[in-house]
């Protein structure tokens, strides 16, 4: 037990050195989110505005950026994995004597860290966007990013567990990020007036549930109680991470 | 000498292929091991099972005592490895590739700095120690992996191909610190190698191929089963030369790569005998002691082909270029 810990933990602080190392990276991984609250958001508010809606969709979809953010700093550190294994990092993880379960979870922590930091540095820019809270929202809110985040990572992982060359990335990419994404009301409501087909996928996309809760808890605009977003949320992470964790004990 | 490693029938197939064929070797503690052979002799699938990354299809082993099997952490701890392809975290210095490695294998942490200064003095990389590994050369980065494989003192260092593409002064560096360890520590060493001269460095050398151990025994004594001498030569018609040889002197003459090589005893006195006797023209002779690789060839009728940089290696040369660019 104490190996595994210490496994656990040395592939977080891997993560992490790397990650806080990597100052490019940050920046560019920031620079995306930002233009699609700055400029698209911006864009596409007067356009509602002009359509006989309030001026909300800043607020409307900070939530949804934040969301973004660690959704796609989650999936990318776990598909990193698929790095690890060809460049021969993971060889040296696998032969040690730690679990295999371990490499996992600490895989799925450090991601998880790491998006979570990502998430942060949108979080900073609320008064821009007009929005403010309190020390409990705020502590609420980096518990539902983390919650996001450790699921998605370890969504993630159980993909590349099962991916063997950097090629499938891209079909990641256009079959799942970008689809749970645009899926999970992150950038326009989902509560009403979209078809029924559209609405299925709304519901059974776990990320939904993930912004719905950050959304009441940011700026007070909800559908789902607050339980029900939680539990989802904790329920697909727990699934995936234990579905990663035996793909990886049985195929690494 | 107490025995490290027993091997008993082991056995890996893939889909139907078996890549090793129930093997069976031991290995005594504090020796230099060698297995050589040719490419997918099967070499790295047994050294991967002995290393607990891959399950036996059949068969059993132990290293340092443990099972392979059933005692898999207990094997990962009292072993060292050196892996054919890099295994370092490029984006991490050399102190940070240590510390992780010391950290998941339960160095106490004050421990842990001195064992750091230790291997990183042994492999001569002290200087370096805050330099990223993307910055280092390739020998650097096997040097810097023999220092990550002792850090935490284990029983059997292996080595799988450790100076693969490597050039031959610092090849010569890396047996110096094998060598020394096995001097010093009183280190077991496994390796596979399909350099011969390499090969010579071993105590005991087992030659696979095909999956299968042909030969297990000390250099000399598997060169003393080749004879004493050989002969090279090159006629113009070299299969007819061959007829030629066995007819007259009763001695078969290989054909490989365009020679012929004559395995013979006192080589001195039968080449004067050879020159005078043969009817075919020869444009060239020559004599020399026996070596691994006639071993091999008098074992199988092949030679050991030399290895180029392929497969993984160029994939990561081409994906830095592409970072680089993009950069």
């Amino acid at each position: 037990m104490k190996a595994a810990m210490m496994g656990i933990y040395t592939l977080w602080l891997r993560d992490i050195t790397r990650f806080v190392r990597d100052k490019p990276r940050i920046i560019s991984s920031s620079v995306q989110p930002l233009l699609w609250l700055f400029v698209l958001g911006l864009g596409l508010s007067t356009a509602f505005v002009r359509g006989g809606g309030d001026n909300d969709y800043m607020r409307f979809i900070y939530p949804g950026i934040i969301s973004m953010s660690v959704l796609f700093t989650s999936i990318f550190s776990a598909v990193s994995i698929i790095w690890d294994r060809e460049f021969g990092f993971l060889k040296e993880v696998l032969v040690a004597p730690i679990p295999r379960w371990s490499v996992a979870v600490g895989r799925a922590l450090g991601g998880s860290t790491v998006a979570v930091l990502q998430g942060t540095i949108i979080l900073v820019v609320a008064p821009l966007v007009g929005v403010s809270f309190t020390f409990s929202q705020l502590a609420l809110a980096f518990l539902i990013m983390f919650m996001i985040a450790f699921s998605m990572t370890s969504f993630g992982i159980l993909i590349a567990a099962r991916m063997h060359t950097h090629e499938g990335f891209q079909v990641v990419v256009n079959f799942i990020l970008l689809p749970m994404f645009f899926l999970s009301g992150a950038m326009f409501p989902v509560s009403e007036g979209l078809p029924a087909w559209m609405q299925a996928l709304v519901r059974i996309n776990p990320l939904s549930y993930g912004v719905d809760a950050l959304r009441q808890t940011l700026v007070g605009i909800k559908i789902n109680s607050i339980w029900l977003d939680l539990s989802v949320v904790a329920g697909f992470g727990a699934f995936a991470l234990i579905m990663a964790v035996w793909y990886f004990e049985k195929h690494e | 000498m107490p025995t490290i490693i027993e091997v008993s029938k082991l056995a890996k197939d893939y889909n139907g292929h078996s890549a090793v064929k129930g093997i069976s070797f031991a290995v005594e503690r504090g020796e230099i091991f060698g297995f050589l052979g040719p490419n997918g002799a099967g070499k790295t699938t047994t050294i991967s099972m002995l290393c607990t990354l891959l399950r036996p299809t059949s068969g059993s082993a132990t290293v340092g005592g443990y099972d392979i099997i059933k005692n898999r952490l207990a094997v990962r701890q009292s072993i060292g490895l050196v892996f054919q392809d890099p295994s370092l975290d490029e984006r991490l210095t050399a102190l940070e590739n240590l510390k992780f490695h010391g950290m998941i294998y339960g160095i106490p942490r004050a421990e842990r700095g001195r064992r750091i200064d230790e291997v990183l003095e042994l492999v001569e990389l002290s200087g370096r120690r805050h330099d990223m590994v993307r910055t280092f050369s390739g020998g650097m980065k096997r040097r810097l992996e023999i220092a990550r494989g002792l850090m935490h003192r284990p029983r059997v260092l292996f080595l799988d191909e450790p100076t693969l593409g490597l050039d031959p002064q610092t090849r010569h560096h890396i047996w110096d610190y094998i060598n020394r360890l096995r001097v010093d520590e009183g280190l077991t060493i496994f390796l596979t190698t399909h350099y011969m001269d390499e090969a010579e460095h071993c105590a005991r050398i087992a030659i696979i191929d095909n999956g299968e151990l042909i030969a297990i025994d000390t250099p000399e004594k598997l060169k003393v089963q080749v004879g004493s001498d050989v002969i090279v030569l090159i006629a113009d018609d070299n299969t007819r030369a061959a007829i030629e040889i066995q007819e007259k002197f009763a001695v078969a003459a290989k054909e490989v790569n365009g020679e012929l090589s004559l395995q013979v005893e006192a080589g001195e006195h039968f080449m004067p005998a050879l020159i005078k006797g043969l009817e075919s023209r020869v444009t060239s002779m020559s004599l020399r002691k026996p070596t691994l690789e006639d071993v091999f060839l008098n074992l199988t009728g092949r030679k050991i082909r030399e290895e180029k940089l392929e497969g993984m290696d160029q994939v990561r040369s081409r994906v830095r270029s592409k970072r680089r660019q993009q950069r």
